[in-house]
């Protein structure tokens, strides 16, 4: 494997809205992501996690070309993504896929599986008949669903089948990278597993690389090599998800870990009620996170925080003026049983 | 709330302006040539000739708008080659014979229809909601002239309970209540349909709205049923059904045309089926523009309506 | 993982399917009214499609000698017209031309209009501005109005006619088909069919076009009588069909000048107008009941006020246990549709004391909303029913009260917060006038009063600002905000036990945190007990002091939180724990549970978790298993349980 990275995001921005009106006043825009800048890796997975409407969705997007950003770089395998997802999705679509959070709602409810899982196969690689039967084949093998389900419709199946097609479709092309977009959320626990795993299986087998975004930190950590933390449309840490879940730098990480529920965690920590969500139409100056923040201060107020490297640790970065201590403070401590 | 009404008002005025290059085009296209079109292949050379120096059919279109626009701004409609009279004139009288019997038959139709939909939906499948769904089928698909013609036959022929035809008595008539009985079998006639409609449509609207979260909200901190139904149900259907009401002021209106013929009421309608059967197309554009423009000010006004009622389309 | 081995089961179920799906048509035939508007319908399309072969008169063939004779008269069945025209003749072929018109009309709006919308709705943007501007243009035409004004511009007549209401029926079907292209569109099979390579194209009329088909099929049934009724408008003003053509319109319109000496000529051909479009509207009716899913679910059906409680026997001297505020034993909670039983609760106890909390922890369709909201009955009937059961509060059984007790009861003494709190909240109303109704319900206060006490319940909830809340609409708070908002609603009365139904489960992590504590300090605060529904046994830890787990309508394990955390005795509840990965445990194996639940109106005789169950035996399928108590306070409805064994997780 060489060392560049497979997909490399260079202060992406995306804001809908925004513009003038007929009179040239300027409309509200919002930035769903501001300044984001990641490189992900030959063969890992990345998560990504945030709250709703922190920009991890439209993020996903325009990884894999459905929308443009309307700032900065992505490229992919050393390639302008954007300039090719623009002329022609169908060359950036045989490398990078996508899996949906929705599982029956990205099925067709009128086609067969069989017409869902031969379209790829058609619009991208252009297969002849007898190579797309056994293109078929193996893609059903490999998300363990029985051949005999092709010809059926996607009314007939449960939520942890869909999903499996949905994966054995962004399979199909043989991608170096496939987007997971929330993938198991609307499943129920018992078929999370099921599908956590033969995304799992699948990836040792055909080595890929995942983008994998959730709301859900323990999944997230379950599945990660890296992780980046998202809040209000910028990243506000990022590293490797050991370090990042088992010593969090920036205030905001720890307070998701703090909430997250856990089988036998008694008491949850919470903030005050009186922290709303700043106003995504006029966002403070500063860190977007200083409302919430129990270190803030007036320098935080005023200037947005970089994304920094913890002293020793490269790979850790958070963007916080105030972040908490690193690893040797926290003496490995899991934040989470705290 | 107020800002929101004048922004309204604001994009009332391309409609109207878009409203004005329609009417006018219908005009303008009119197929060979419009002067002989309108004063017919009888008409003399220098007649064409006049007419179209008077319709300034001589200038190229964008100009004959302009013209046509400015004219309008002061009123002049111009005249109507029929009856010699001034368009405006004209169409205003009739209108307001229109507006009588429109009026009258939208808010027959909107008080019938919404009682209609909401004892439909509270009762449903009981007989009362299959009788009142079977004659609201009836009402929609029964043709309004016909009904007219009936009624006209049986009410005023025969039981002699209402005048046949008119807006007023010829002999001693006038005043209000001579124009109510007048009023009356247009008026019931003109209503049918469009109550047909909003009884339809409110009916289905309450049935949706029974089965929201919010009614099971409602429903849990112990409100009456009485209550969960006529002001929690009825106020989320009202706002479905307050833009239907504002379409079928259109089909209301529109719908006149067949009842003012059958009625023989004075109206914007009637005095539209014999300009167009005489060609007299100056008064065809004059009517046509002031009963849209009405239209598009009555739908404004619904549109208000519905945003007071639901804050969030503020 | 192979479920291709479970395969058998679920494809049980999809196989009666399939054979019922030709049910469209036999659905339409089980609806009368829509069958004999077919007859009808069916009869008039033969009839006017054999016009030339049948042995009718000339209808133009004038004979002034034979002038309006009366119907039945001899060889002129329907009688004659002013010129002596045979009436049925002219009947049948002008039933002809309105039928042809009308489709015609019928089917050129709906191309273009469907097509419009189609590109409207998938295109959005600039071009959907565009179009929809365009079809506001028409619509801000009164309806008859535009078909006058372009039957004026091209001189009267039939195909004119035709033209003019065709165009005026565009925008009806572009606004229809738009809306539905518009919501399809963000469908994610939309994206996914992008990401397979597919052209915009090919997406709108391979993709979109068939799910907008019945939409595009329901607008034609439904507009083609109006377009019917609208033509032979024009043609009674004169103004469509011209002479000696005639359609139905224009033999009205004949008619009506003779309409009080012949009264018949203009009454026949309105009662076929009328019968004609009649017959259309009922089979249109039909049609739209069959194709829309909304009704054919049974989706609009109006629930009543409370559920319907139909025990097949009334248990009596039921005693509530010592220290229950409620109990519910036995509670039996099924769904009737059509022929098919659901058992949704087949038979649960749920006992709450002062200030305790309960939670029942289960998968979707395990049942266990069903029995929460059966305690109150706000189940929906049609279709939910109680059948067994007694829900004792304060020793009254809530199943036998009347409606008007349980009314004063709800939000008083038992009251509810619900999972989406956008859903729940009605709309048009501000928070504080929907708590003060919630305060009204049960106290006689005046409104400034009740007021007052709506923003005590505010601040009671940690909501800041409450005075200025209170007159917010619920979409203009968050997510959390409006939680809050739905629990304030609840405390409203002075409420012992509050039904949380997945009260968190709509909400971010942090706002999570912030509702559950609230719930939390709120119970010891007011000594209030709490049904908490889950399918999260990390927030299950953070709140509940006992658990059930519930699967396929009964509880499977009950016991103290910890206790069952630590060593579950039921496989299914290992499995749940095992299945879901745990936050600071990230190589933790995942063990999935294979296989679905079973369906609850087809359950098996004996356990139901057996098929999917790795220590399920013969005898586990051979009958039911009842729940016994194996340790104090813990109960398991298995009959080889884990029970001293050690977990490993």
């Amino acid at each position: 494997m060489s060392d560049a990275p497979l997909l490399s995001i260079d202060g992406a921005e995306r804001v809908f809205g925004g513009g003038r009106t007929l009179f040239g006043r300027t409309r509200p825009g919002v930035h769903a992501v501001q300044d984001v800048s990641i490189d992900v890796r030959r063969g890992e997975t990345l998560g990504v996690v945030g709250e709703s409407g922190c920009g991890k969705s439209t993020l996903a997007r325009l990884i894999v070309g459905l929308d443009a950003p309307t700032g900065g770089r992505i490229v992919f395998d050393g390639r302008d993504l954007v300039a090719e997802a623009g002329r022609d999705l169908r060359r950036l679509a045989r490398e990078v896929q996508y899996v949906f959070q929705d599982p029956v709602a990205s099925l067709n409810p009128r086609k067969t599986i069989r017409t869902i899982l031969e379209a790829p196969l058609i619009h991208l690689l252009g297969l002849d008949r007898k190579a797309r039967a056994g293109r078929l084949a193996e893609l059903m093998e490999a998300v363990n669903l029985a051949p005999e389900f092709l010809d059926r419709y996607p009314h007939e199946f449960s939520g942890g089948q869909a999903q499996r097609i949905g994966i054995a479709r962004a399979l199909a092309a043989d991608p170096k990278l496939i987007v997971l977009d929330e993938p198991v959320s609307a499943l129920d626990v018992s078929v999370q597993a099921q599908v956590l795993n033969i995304l799992d299986d699948l990836k040792q087998r055909f080595g890929l690389t995942y983008v994998f975004i959730s709301h859900d930190l323990s999944v997230v950590e379950s599945v990660s090599d890296r992780v980046a933390v998202m809040y209000f449309g910028r990243i506000v840490e990022i590293g490797p998800v050991r370090t990042v879940f088992g010593a969090p730098r920036h205030p905001y990480t720890h307070l998701l870990l703090q909430s997250a529920p856990a089988p036998g965690r008694r008491s949850l920590v919470s903030e005050d009620a009186n922290t709303e969500l700043p106003d995504p139409y006029n966002p403070p100056p500063g860190c977007a996170f200083h409302a919430r923040c129990p270190r803030g201060t007036d320098l935080c107020k005023e200037r947005q925080p970089v994304l920094e490297s913890a002293p020793g640790e490269d790979g850790h970065k958070a963007a916080c003026f105030h972040p908490h201590a690193g690893r040797e403070a926290g003496k490995g401590e899991h934040v989470g049983q705290g | 709330m107020s800002a929101y009404i004048a922004k309204r008002l604001l994009a009332a005025i391309p409609v109207l302006f878009g409203l004005t290059v329609i009417v006018f085009l219908i005009m303008a296209m009119i197929p060979g040539d419009p002067a002989t079109a309108i004063l017919g292949s009888y008409a003399t050379p220098e007649n064409v000739e006049k007419l179209n120096r008077d319709l300034g059919l001589d200038k190229s279109l964008l100009q004959q708008y302009l013209i046509w626009i400015a004219n309008l701004f002061q009123g002049d409609l111009g005249r109507s080659y029929t009856l010699n009279r001034p368009v405006l004139d004209e169409v205003l009288e009739r209108f307001s014979a229109t507006l009588i019997l429109a009026g009258t038959a939208l808010v027959l139709c909107s008080i019938l229809g919404l009682i209609a939909g909401v004892v439909s939906a509270v009762r449903q499948f009981s007989w009362v909601d299959k009788t009142i769904t079977l004659v609201v089928l009836v009402g929609i698909s029964i043709p309004s002239f016909w009904l007219g013609l009936l009624l006209i036959l049986v009410f005023a022929v025969n039981l002699r309970w209402f005048p046949a035809s008119g807006m007023y008595a010829i002999y001693g008539g006038g005043g209000p209540l001579d124009l109510l009985h007048h009023l009356f079998l247009p008026a019931l006639t003109l209503a049918v349909v469009a109550t047909g409609v909003i009884a339809r449509l409110t009916r289905t609207a309450m049935l949706e709205v029974l089965r929201q979260d919010y009614i099971r909200t409602a429903r849990a901190k112990g409100v009456t049923e009485n209550r969960v139904i006529y002001r929690h149900a009825f106020k989320a259907a009202l706002v479905t059904v307050i833009p239907v009401i504002g379409i079928q002021a259109g089909f209301v209106l529109g719908g006149a045309v067949y009842i003012e013929t059958v009625f023989q009421w004075p109206g914007i309608g009637s005095m539209l089926v014999k300009a167009i059967s005489t060609r007299d197309l100056l008064l065809v554009q004059g009517g046509v523009l002031v009963v849209a423009s009405a239209y598009v000010l009555f739908n404004l006004a619904a549109d208000v309506l519905q945003t007071v009622l639901d804050p969030r389309l503020r | 993982m192979a479920e291709a081995s479970t395969a058998p089961a679920p494809a049980v179920r999809p196989a009666k399917h399939r054979s019922s799906r030709p049910d469209s048509l036999r659905l339409l035939f089980n609806n009368k009214l829509a069958t004999a508007g077919l007859l009808v319908f069916a009869l008039i399309v033969v009839t006017a499609l054999l016009a030339p072969v049948l042995p009718l008169p000339d209808p133009d063939v004038t004979a002034p000698a034979d002038r309006l004779m009366r119907p039945l008269s001899e060889g002129h069945l329907l009688g004659t017209d002013a010129l002596g025209r045979d009436i049925l003749s002219r009947l049948v072929w002008g039933s002809r031309v309105s039928l042809a018109v009308g489709v015609s009309a019928t089917l050129i709006a709906a191309f273009f209009g469907s097509l419009i919308g189609l590109v409207a709705g998938y295109a959005g943007g600039r071009v959907d501005t565009l179009l929809m501007r365009g079809i506001d243009m028409v619509m801000a035409f009164p309806y008859i109005l535009l078909a006058l004004a372009i039957v004026a511009v091209l001189g009267p007549g039939l195909l004119n006619a035709l033209y003019a209401i065709a165009v005026v029926n565009i925008p009806f079907f572009a606004r229809n088909i738009r809306g539905i292209a518009l919501g399809l569109s963000r469908r994610e099979f939309v994206d996914a069919a992008r990401l397979s390579g597919k052209s915009h194209a090919q997406i709108l009329f391979i993709e979109v076009l068939p799910n907008v088909l019945p939409v595009i099929i329901i607008t034609m049934s439904t507009t083609v009588g109006w377009m019917i009724l609208e033509t032979a408008g024009l043609s009674f003003l004169g103004l469509g069909a011209q002479p000696p053509q005639a359609d139905l319109g224009s033999m009205l319109g004949d008619g009506r000048k003779i309409l009080f000496t012949a009264p018949h000529v203009s009454i026949i051909p309105g009662v076929m107008i009328f019968i004609l479009v009649m017959s259309i509207n009922l089979l249109g009716d039909g049609v739209r009941d069959v194709l829309d899913p909304r009704l054919k679910s049974g989706a609009l059906t109006r629930p009543v006020a409370r559920t319907a409680v139909e025990r097949r026997q009334v248990p009596e001297g039921a005693t509530p246990a010592p220290g229950a505020v409620l109990d519910v034993q036995g509670l039996r909670t099924e769904f009737h549709i059509g022929s098919q039983v659901f058992r949704a609760v087949g038979g649960v106890d749920m006992r709450i004391g002062k200030g305790e909390c309960l939670g029942i922890v289960g998968e979707s369709g395990s049942g266990k909303s069903v029995a929460a909201m059966s305690i109150m009955g706000l189940v929906p009937t049609p279709p939910g029913r109680i059948t067994g059961g007694v829900a004792l509060f304060d020793g009254e059984d809530l199943f036998s009260v009347s409606d008007e007790r349980v009314r004063q009861l709800r939000g008083l003494a038992v009251s509810h917060v619900f999972q989406d709190p956008l859903s729940t909240l009605h709309p048009l109303f501000t928070v504080g006038e929907q708590l003060v109704e919630a305060i009204e319900a049960h106290q006689p206060l005046s409104r400034s009063q009740a007021r007052e006490k709506a923003a005590e319940l505010l601040s009671l909830v940690r909501i800041p600002n409450p005075v200025e809340r209170l007159k917010a609409y619920p979409h203009e708070l968050s997510g959390g905000m409006r939680q809050r908002v739905c629990i304030a609603m609840a405390l409203a009365g002075e409420a012992r036990v509050i039904i949380a139904d997945e009260p968190t489960t709509a909400l971010d992590v942090t706002v999570q945190a912030q509702v559950l504590s609230l719930l939390d300090t709120l119970r010891k605060e007011r000594n209030a007990g709490i049904l908490f529904i889950t399918h999260d046994f990390g927030v299950v830890s953070a709140i509940c002091d006992r658990v059930a787990v519930m699967y396929a309508g009964q509880f499977v394990e009950t016991g103290e939180t910890g206790e069952i955390l630590r060593a579950p005795a039921h496989p299914y509840t290992a499995k749940l724990i095992d299945c879901v990965p745990v936050l600071g445990e990230p190589d933790r194996r995942l063990d999935a549970i294979e296989g679905r639940p079973p369906v609850v109106n087809d359950l098996p005789v004996g356990c139901a978790f057996a098929a999917r169950c790795p220590r399920a035996e013969d005898d586990c399928r051979a009958g039911p298993i009842a729940l016994t108590e194996f340790a104090p306070g813990r109960q398991v409805r298995c009959i080889h349980p884990l029970i001293g064994e050690t977990q490993n997780v």
